[in-house]
């Protein structure tokens, strides 16, 4: 999993609440056997003017060019500034692949739905709760002026605006820790590699006929 | 203190670290693998740069999109561009990480559940998982077996350990002996229409009792396979000298010197005498009678003798509604007798009963007999190649083509609606497999689970039979 410690990046608005999974990724593109190269179907009913289908090539469909990824003053963002409850919908984890694998690395909102909070973590992307207030304040600065990045400094918990202003947010002391070394659950356990590999030792010496047997 | 059961033991001998919440850190002695819950298993490890932890512990196979038709031009014939999609990329994950695979045509190919312990990969004493449900039926050697999902799948491949809780411990001993034509699916139904389908959820179910103690492997797979159907992740039965006689010889089993000490060491796995267990649910054997489903959930079963369920004996208000959905589903009516109820379809297969026993029970039944008329298809589809080729030698193939029934080359097939056999909207079928859910053979199929006896007996009248009555004429 991606580590997550400073990033810097082009914010991009999405001045719509209630973004939902099938939104992030309509259900015909979750046929794939693969968790990567979902950021080319990210937000496709919005996104595009056709209907999309798996494994079709992306380039040449019409855009919709008032979508706001769509803009040529947010190419390459890789900040998504939200309304409230994104994510709500089903558990899908493609959402999250989707965004990450879009470019997306952060996602700010009033709120999120619990099961899309949770799987960002999951996937090396950090939501961000802030107050509506707050918010606010940043979609108005974002439309305001063209270029417009925020750096987001976990270690410090603060989303820091271009005129140098540190807005702070909350996160869970574990999934902090968790983001900040990459570590997924895999990563976790993998932690405790030398024990595994202690415990492995001691059982190749009980049963050697489980090792090796199997090629 | 008390002494522990097989359950613990497995569990105490596989744990590497008990983790600050609670959760225990288990390590995994064996992976099997099949084409649908890895693909996004062995992305997630490429992604994050990650190798499998030992490759020497997995080992995989094509088993729920193959199709069980002539196909001998492999891969490229799969028809479904899905199914494809997925027996190609095991294929190529396999190859890239140097994984042992069964491919499509490879004689051992085979329904996971199997395959595994014929190729002697699933030994007793080991921990063992599988993106399916129904890796409970490895219990059946006194291997701890856990289905998983396919993050879990991920992680065993990356860590060779899984996260899990300890579960809680169920003993169901069956007394007794059973019936002329009562089989260890008859068993496993009577168990789950005991303890009903949640019964065992935390549980751990090991099977007990001279019942088990009696059977045979096939016997023992067909009731660990349906432990999940009672709720329970994990089901078991304690090594004894037919499950030594059934892993002796096998391709990956011990041999020589490593034979005699893994003997040695398999004989401990059995629960002590003073193990205390959470619950304990005593059945007598002579009491369970061929078993049929005539509802949507595996609980909703009776015996051949029986009739449909009245809701109007219920008071149970949810029971009620649960019943009359079934009904309407399922296109019954309250009071008939099962035997009444005509088929369209039979299947003999799944990883509950596609095993060599289970050929020879439907066999002893079909033998001289033909297909009835409004049958529309009858199957047959051995768990492996393995599985195939013995029927074969015994002769079996040809005694089931000469009845009308058809004979195919080894998968999951009509036990779930995932490749070409399946059920049409409102048919009937006779089903060894171990699901009855709405749906599940194909939409709007409408699934009764027997035992291979009873699903041979269905094919040869049409109607469910008791099939204790055709054994009996055959003297
Ligand atoms: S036979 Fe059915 S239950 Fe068994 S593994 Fe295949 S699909 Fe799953």
């Amino acid at each position: 999993m991606n580590k997550f410690t400073l990033h810097t990046g082009i914010a991009a608005p999405l001045d719509r609440a209630n973004i939902d999974t099938d939104m992030i990724i309509p259900k015909q593109f979750l046929k794939s056997i693969k968790r990567s190269g979902f950021g080319k179907n990210l937000f496709d009913e919005l996104r595009y003017l056709d209907e999309g289908q798996p494994d079709q090539e992306c380039t040449g469909r019409p855009l919709n060019e008032d979508f706001v990824l769509n803009k040529a003053r947010y190419q390459g963002a890789s900040v998504l500034l939200a309304r409230e409850n994104f994510g709500c919908g089903s558990s899908r984890e493609h959402a999250p692949w989707a965004l990450e694998d879009f470019g997306i690395r952060s996602v700010i909102a009033p709120s999120f739905a619990e099961i899309f909070y949770n799987n960002c973590f999951k996937n090396g992307l950090l939501p961000i709760v802030l107050s509506d207030a707050q918010v606010d304040q940043l979609f108005i600065e974002v439309e305001a002026s063209e270029g417009y990045q925020l750096t987001i400094n976990l270690e410090k918990q603060v989303v820091v605006t271009p005129s140098g202003e540190e807005i702070a947010f909350d996160i869970d002391g574990f999934r902090k820790h968790c983001l900040l070394n990459g570590l997924d659950d895999i990563g976790l356990t993998l932690q405790h590699a030398d024990e595994i590999k202690a415990y492995e030792a001691k059982r190749k010496a009980e049963a050697p006929w489980l090792f090796g047997a199997i090629q | 203190m008390a002494g522990q059961t097989l359950y613990d033991k497995l569990f105490d001998a596989h744990l590497v670290r008990t983790n600050d919440d609670g959760s225990s850190l288990l390590y995994i002695d064996r992976q099997v693998l099949h084409e649908v819950t890895s693909p996004q298993a062995f992305e997630g490890l490429r992604i994050a740069g990650r190798k499998p932890w030992r490759i020497d512990a997995n080992i995989a196979t094509p088993d729920h999109n193959v199709p069980t038709t002539e196909r001998s031009a492999g891969v490229e014939f799969i028809v479904d561009p899905v199914s494809k999609i997925q027996v190609k990329t095991l294929d190529e994950n396999c190859d890239e990480f140097g994984i042992l695979e069964f491919k499509m045509n490879d004689h051992r190919q085979g329904i996971v559940h199997v395959m595994a312990p014929e190729q002697g990969a699933i030994l007793p004493g080991v921990t063992a998982v599988c993106g399916d449900s129904h890796t409970a039926t490895l219990g059946a050697l006194g291997a701890l077996a856990h289905g998983v999902g396919t993050s879990e799948v991920e992680h065993v491949l990356a860590t060779q350990c899984l996260i899990t809780k300890k579960m809680k411990n169920m003993l169901v001993r069956v007394d007794g002996a059973l019936g002329v034509g009562v089989t260890p699916k008859d068993v496993v139904l009577h168990v789950i229409g005991v303890i009903g389908t949640a019964g065992g959820t935390g549980y751990a179910i090991e099977f007990g009792g001279d019942v088990f103690r009696n059977m045979s492997m096939e016997g023992r797979m067909t009731v660990c396979n349906m432990a999940i159907e009672a709720g329970a992740r994990v089901g078991l039965v304690a090594v004894d000298q037919i499950t030594l006689d059934y892993v002796e010889g096998r391709a990956f089993s011990p041999k020589g010197e490593d034979w005699n000490r893994a003997v040695e060491a398999w004989r401990s796995l059995v629960s002590d005498e003073d193990a205390e267990f959470d619950e304990v649910i005593v059945i007598n054997g002579a009491d369970i009678e061929p078993q049929v489903t005539w509802g949507t959930s595996p609980e909703m079963v009776v015996s051949v003798s029986d009739q449909v369920p009245n809701p109007a004996n219920e008071t149970d208000p949810v029971k009620v509604d649960g019943i009359n959905r079934a009904l309407k589903y399922m296109g019954l009516k309250a009071d008939q007798k099962i035997t009444d109820i005509k088929l369209d379809r039979v299947f003999i297969g799944s990883c509950t009963n596609s095993r060599i026993e289970d050929l020879r029970d439907a066999a002893k039944v079909v033998k001289g007999r033909k297909v009835a008329d409004n049958i529309i298809q009858a199957l047959v589809v051995p768990g492996s190649g393995l599985v195939k080729t013995q029927a074969e030698n015994e002769g079996l193939d040809k005694i089931f083509i000469e009845a009308g029934l058809e004979w195919r080359e080894p998968g999951c097939s009509m036990c779930l609606a995932m490749n070409p056999d399946k059920l049409g909207n409102g048919e009937h079928c006779a089903s060894t497999s171990n699901r009855n859910f709405e749906g599940r053979q194909g939409f709007g199929g409408r699934t009764h689970l027997v035992s291979p006896a009873m699903a041979a007996a269905a094919a040869v009248t049409g109607h469910f039979i008791d099939v204790r009555e055709l054994l009996q004429a055959n003297g």
